[in-house]
């Protein structure tokens, strides 16, 4: 079954949409431009012509009232998929997702099914400043009630979507921008893979280590998997060797595979494209400390992420914040002298 | 309430800046974007170049900018949309410092921090943001002020026909009605949100007539002409700086570029904008001058020239200014 296709993370996650339509009479997408434009990020690309407006509804820019529609008709047991264009753009309708579709759920003592897929691009690097740039995953995978997906590849992207559509919880999946394969944007190669035809799903919760290594472990996810690996091979010419863990899902998390890997290598780096403060790199780093009985650390944790500001929109400033590849390096590199005794001078 | 010989001069050579300006931001836009994106595999490369990042160009719709700021001063605020170069423009924010936050550079308004959709000047009080419908509340908050003050200044939002199906359109027209605010909401109907036609977005034809569900006037202005629009601002600014509250108005414009630079735009029909352009409002209105006598070729030449030199100046300005340092990205989080 093995095939030598190749799909860009659009193309991938556009198909998972088109089977899970063909399969299931519940499943219609809507959003902003998913039509005739086929999603601004690609994301509905081809979907429009093929299953019409009353599967591919383009909505009104009224986020408060097309995301709370989607509760309401999964209340009413169908499977919407929801386009929100840009992570940034949340806001306006935040209501709807924290209070309704986090929440509702729990608060009907499981009694109310919420079967939403609400997709969204992250991230920057493209200079198009703070309100086109964040992530936000830890936002939303602090607030209990939403699970977070957040593919790095095509292959991924397929599977995890699959599932999404399949799960009966809200599932907020964020696709980053930079690894899509669009065409008016430079992305990492290794994002475009080998994806079947088949309708395979990747279960939640399951991270995967993409570089075995011995020496240190980043752990990462989204765009920043494609360039730990790059720092990964740097790293390697100077004989360091970088296991590196794609956590493809934040809620649920993977913390088995966090421990292990760290247990390994006794090194941990978290490389992270979200804000420093109170996010995911805290997580990961607590998940360690909380653990110390059974991890022994050949060195303190180290966090690269964006240093708490905004994201600017000059060139030489997001460079800076954003965590680069070369910062992944210096960052292990670290790593691995702090774990080596001082030489005594005598 | 028809415009002084001086308006309509200042109208006409304000809507030839604005075109050249944006035209000009259209080729320096481009720089780095094509041959270097096509040898990486890309049709275009939107990080790449002098000006990177998303740009929203605002050529064709230069009537509504100058009809309605025509009648404000530097104390009236404005608030602009994701497509702001025009109102800024319009409302008197210098183009050097305007261009050189848009090249990212130290020298630009928001010292390289905000870019194109962010720029803000509150010298000659302008603002604006990349968040569809967000102009309207902080107009609202201006004008609040302005009357707790006892002041006779005007608060401006404008937006677009996508813009209005916001939560935030209809809670703004609210408050400004309850509490008599003086807010002019000017929308721009340039008929697409992105790609999504008003028709398909929006149960009325027009947005001037959900103002009467908030208990203000709302007029629609149905022709792409800064004449028309500056009418229709004069009797809504009017009815603010008297202390009469709030007022809608609609205006049908044209979009002749892409939502942004690079959109295919393949949800257009064919020929669309081609039609469009044979309608532009500038030679309209330099015919309009020259009929009652007020504009001839040696007056519009000499503006023209006026009006390249700055905005070569604000592009030389913008291209030669330094870049920031890159650690200057952790300053200004707070003040």
């Amino acid at each position: 079954m093995s095939t030598a296709r190749k799909l860009t993370m659009a193309a991938a996650i556009s198909e998972a949409i088109g089977q899970a339509i063909e399969r299931d009479p519940d499943v219609f997408v809507m959003g902003e431009d998913i039509g005739k434009y086929g999603g601004i990020f690609g994301a509905t690309g081809g979907l429009f012509a093929k299953y019409g407006r009353d599967r591919i509804m383009d909505t009104p820019i009224s986020e408060t009232a097309f995301i709370g529609a989607a509760i309401g008709a999964a209340a009413e047991g169908m499977r919407p998929i929801v386009e929100l264009m840009f992570v940034d753009f949340f806001g306006v309708c935040m209501d709807m997702i924290y209070n309704h579709l986090a929440k509702n759920t729990y608060m009907s003592g499981g009694n109310v099914r919420l079967p939403v897929v609400l997709m969204t691009a992250i991230g920057g690097g493209y200079n198009d400043a703070a309100q086109h740039s964040q992530c936000l995953y830890s936002t939303f995978a602090h607030m209990p009630g939403l699970k977070v997906v957040v593919p790095s590849n095509a292959y991924d992207a397929k599977g995890l979507m699959n599932q999404a559509i399949r799960d009966d919880n809200p599932v907020i999946y964020m696709f980053h921008k930079g690894i899509m394969g669009l065409p008016w944007m430079a992305y990492f190669e290794g994002s475009t893979t080998e994806v079947p035809e088949d309708n395979y799903t990747i279960p939640f919760g399951q991270a995967k280590v993409v570089r075995a290594g011995s020496d240190v472990t980043i752990v990462t996810l989204s765009q920043m998997v494609h360039k730990s690996l790059l720092a990964a091979q740097k790293l390697a010419q100077s004989g360091i060797d970088a296991e590196v863990l794609d956590l493809r899902t934040l809620v649920p998390l993977d913390r088995a595979a966090v421990l292990q890997s760290v247990r390994k290598t006794g090194r941990l780096l978290v490389a992270d494209e979200d804000y420093l403060s109170f996010g995911m790199s805290a997580e990961i780093s607590a998940l360690v400390a909380e653990n110390l009985d059974s991890v022994r650390l050949k060195a303190p944790v180290k966090r690269l992420a964006v240093p708490d500001v905004p994201i600017p929109y000059s060139r030489p400033l997001e460079q800076f914040v954003i965590p680069q590849v070369d910062a992944i390096v210096r960052a292990c590199s670290d790593l691995i002298k702090a774990g080596k005794p001082e030489a005594v001078v005598a | 309430m028809s415009a002084s010989q001086e308006h309509m001069l200042w109208m006409y050579e304000k809507m030839i800046e604005i075109r050249l300006y944006e035209e000009t931001m259209a080729k320096v836009y481009l720089e780095g974007k094509l041959p270097p994106a096509i040898q990486k595999g890309l049709a275009f490369d939107i990080g790449s170049g002098p000006v990177p990042g998303e740009m929203h160009l605002a050529a064709g719709q230069e009537p509504v900018a100058v009809g309605v700021c025509a009648h404000l001063r530097t104390e009236d605020t404005v608030v602009g949309a994701h497509r702001p170069h025009h109102f800024a423009i319009a409302k008197g924010v210098p183009l050097k410092a305007m261009t050189a936050e848009m090249f990212g550079k130290e020298t630009g308004l928001g010292h390289g921090k905000g870019g194109h959709m962010h720029l803000f000047d509150p010298a000659h009080k302008f603002s604006c943001s990349g968040i569809v419908g967000a102009s309207m509340p902080p107009a609202c908050g201006a004008a609040l002020a302005a009357k707790k003050r006892g002041k006779d200044w005007v608060a401006v939002a404008f937006f677009g026909e996508g813009a209005a199906n916001q939560g935030a359109f209809h809670e703004s027209l609210n408050l400004a009605s309850l509490w008599h605010l003086p807010v002019v909401f000017v929308c721009e109907d340039n008929k697409y949100a992105i790609s999504v036609e008003k028709t398909d977005s929006t149960s009325v034809s027009s947005d001037a007539d959900r103002a009467a569900a908030y208990g203000m006037p709302g007029v629609r202005v149905g022709r792409n002409d800064a004449l028309s629009v500056y009418e229709a601002a004069a009797a809504a600014v009017d009815r603010a700086r008297r202390g009469q509250g709030p007022s809608l108005i609609e205006v049908k414009t044209d979009r002749y570029l892409g939502h942004f630079q690079g959109d295919a735009e393949a949800y257009r029909p064919k020929g669309e904008v081609e039609e469009l352009r044979k309608h532009d409002p500038i030679p309209h209105l330099g015919e309009h001058l020259r009929k009652l006598g007020l504009l001839d070729d040696a007056m519009d030449q000499a503006l023209r020239s006026r009006v390249e030199s700055r905005v070569a100046e604000a592009y030389d300005y913008a291209r030669t200014s330094p870049y920031p340092k890159p650690e200057d990205a952790l300053h200004h989080v707070f003040h």
